[in-house]
């Protein structure tokens, strides 16, 4: 009773920070509830990449292998996990609510018949869980009933895990995929080329929206202040739906949820949708035209000024202050 | 093709909402209550496949007599009828999941098209959950939906970047932002809603087990943060973030 199993999802090869926030959730939650923490790595060889998460602090780590689990595809992956949460006994699915977590953890859920808990931000003692509703205007405690629950975290509610002492054992297990459950063709990815930190991990974020105007001026305009800072780019859904940004940009309610240590918000107006994807951010900075721009109440920082001035001349800043 | 289009009555996206004092859940005075914006997008979606190749386009949503009014939107959009399976207490996504899948055991589409997350609840799961209990693939975040004979394929909106998978159907697909931009009701399709069948069915006579798993116990309003202070120029914006908030 109380094993967690957390899904340790891989995206080219390597671990994104949002596998190792699933790890650190899933030893809080073992620990809360009595029992070990258990990571799971699904793929067609995946024993290297389990010898690495081992290294995290958790009890144990499965190598769940099968052909029909080399690329992410749902319904695969939702039958092979059901067997082993069952074979395993495990009380809980944990993984982090990225793409694939949402895609898949629902998926899981109905398998074993689990009831499941979206985006949790906090796991409490006596048994239940917080988790943000309505674009993070309302937050639910509540609580789930069954001997098996599934379970996603949202990525900037944990701190990821650290290396541990001593690394877990690795075992290997041989996944069962009935082909009735392997009806997905995995086609493509057509990975967006950026060679800036992502969105999720960056300790700075600069998003625009569309006070920008298009997609050059995130380019020539925007763009020199988020390398000149080091940071990552997001953006508003007006920016994304515009076309001025590929839509894995887009920050909010319906896109990324993240917390760096500094967001700064260029020509976003700070609709209550964008706040929900920001607003746990440590320090906010609103660069807006408008002073009257709902983002102003969230901002630490707020500059009243044209964003065409404004962004070159804070370029010019930063790299002056690098250099001082 | 027969699609099937389940969907959700939602506060308007631009309503602010407030906890009640109480916990018990949130102030409904002054809501104005719409479909919810990716179910629209899923009804849109559906129109299109149905204007190109033909076919039905069915509502279905799972709530109170009131909920009567979305689905008349969504018949005046051009849908051709509607299902409304009458439950007045909160249910969770398994057994709404597990209520659509019932119904689409008597109904045979071969195709649901539902949006990716209801913007009330935020959680994201109905879809996922209704196409494992039926044994189907699914294809969650669609940015495009393409058919050549039986064939799906559908291009998905993911973490860095976007996704191509396909599969034959019947499928469940849900709609991410960029799918299409949804119509609205013309005045003679809002005439010709009234006229189009709208059933009801009591929830508790589709033998499916409605015990909610998942409870929400309270609501609370979420940590206010205060607004800090205006800064007059750029100069001085790196200067506080350098030596005040020490972020850069
Ligand atoms: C179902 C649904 C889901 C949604 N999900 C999201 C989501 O996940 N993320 C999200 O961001 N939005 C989301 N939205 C959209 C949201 O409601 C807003 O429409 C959107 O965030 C607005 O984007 P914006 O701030 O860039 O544009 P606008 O609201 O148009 O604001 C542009 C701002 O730029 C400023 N500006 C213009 N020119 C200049 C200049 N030269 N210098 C300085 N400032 C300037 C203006 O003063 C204005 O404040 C969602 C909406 C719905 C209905």
């Amino acid at each position: 009773m109380g094993d967690v199993l957390i899904f340790a999802e891989h995206q080219g090869g390597h671990f994104p920070k949002t596998t190792l926030t699933a790890v650190n959730a899933g030893l809080e939650l073992a620990k809360k509830r009595g029992g070990n923490a258990i990571a799971v790595v699904a793929g067609d060889a995946p024993e290297a990449l389990a010898g690495e998460i081992a290294k995290y602090g958790v009890s144990k780590v499965i190598a769940l292998a099968h052909a029909n689990l080399k690329n992410y595809v749902a319904d695969a992956h939702a039958a092979a996990l059901a067997a082993l949460v069952k074979k395993a006994g495990a009380e809980f699915v944990l993984a982090t609510a990225t793409a694939v977590g949402k895609d898949l953890a629902p998926r899981l859920a109905a398998r074993l018949g689990a009831p499941m808990a979206s985006e949790i931000t906090a796991i409490n003692d006596d048994g239940t869980y917080i988790r943000p509703m309505y674009a993070g205007n309302a937050m639910a405690t509540i609580e789930l009933d069954g001997p098996v629950k599934v379970i996603t975290v949202r990525g900037t509610a944990f701190d990821a895990a650290k290396p541990a002492d001593s690394a877990a054992s690795v075992e290997k297990a041989d996944a069962e995929i009935d082909p009735s459950a392997a009806k997905t063709e995995f086609v493509s990815f057509n990975q967006t080329k950026s060679d800036r930190p992502q969105l999720t991990e960056a300790r700075i974020v600069v998003s625009g929206g569309r006070g920008l105007k298009s997609g050059d001026n995130f380019k020539t305009v925007l763009e020199p202040l988020v390398d000149e800072m080091g940071a990552a780019m997001g953006a508003s859904r007006a920016a994304v739906d515009a076309g001025f940004v590929p839509n894995d940009l887009q920050v909010g309610q319906t896109g990324k949820v993240v917390a760096p240590e500094l967001y700064v918000a260029v020509g976003i107006s700070g609709a209550i949708q964008h706040l929900a994807g920001m607003k746990d951010s440590k320090i906010i900075v609103a660069i807006n035209k408008d002073e009257e721009a709902p983002i102003f109440n969230v901002a630490d920082y707020g500059l009243v000024a044209d964003l065409f001035k404004a962004v070159p001349e804070m370029a010019e800043e930063m790299k002056k202050l690098k250099h001082s | 093709m027969k699609i099937l289009v389940p969907i959700k009555r939602v506060p308007d996206p631009a309503t602010t909402i407030r906890v009640l004092p109480d916990g018990s859940g949130i102030a409904t005075d002054n809501v104005k209550w719409v479909i919810n914006p990716f179910d629209e997008i899923a009804i849109e979606e559906a129109l299109r496949i149905k204007e190109k190749q033909g076919g039905e386009v069915v509502l279905i949503t799972i709530g109170q007599s009131t909920w009567q009014e979305q689905l008349r939107t969504g018949l005046a959009m051009g849908a051709d009828r509607a299902i409304l399976i009458k439950n007045d207490a909160a249910l969770d996504s398994l057994a709404l999941a597990r209520i659509l899948a019932k119904v689409i055991g008597d109904e045979n589409p071969e195709l649901v098209l539902l949006g990716k997350q209801a913007i009330d609840d935020d959680s994201n799961q109905v879809g996922q959950m209704l196409a494992e209990m039926l044994g189907w693939p699914q294809a969650t975040f669609a940015s495009k939906v393409e058919f050549a004979d039986k064939k799906v394929t559908v291009t998905r909106e993911v973490d860095g970047g976007l996704e191509t998978i396909a599969f034959n159907l019947p499928a469940v697909v849900t709609t991410d932002l960029r799918l299409n931009e949804p119509r609205y009701a013309s005045l003679p399709g809002i005439m010709k809603a009234r006229k189009k069948e709208l059933k009801e069915i009591p929830a508790d006579s589709l033998g499916v087990d409605l015990a909610p798993k998942l409870k929400i116990k309270t609501l609370a309003a979420p940590p206010k943060r205060q607004a800090g202070r205006k800064v007059g120029s750029v100069q001085e914006l790196v200067q506080v973030l350098h030596t005040e908030a020490k972020v850069i």
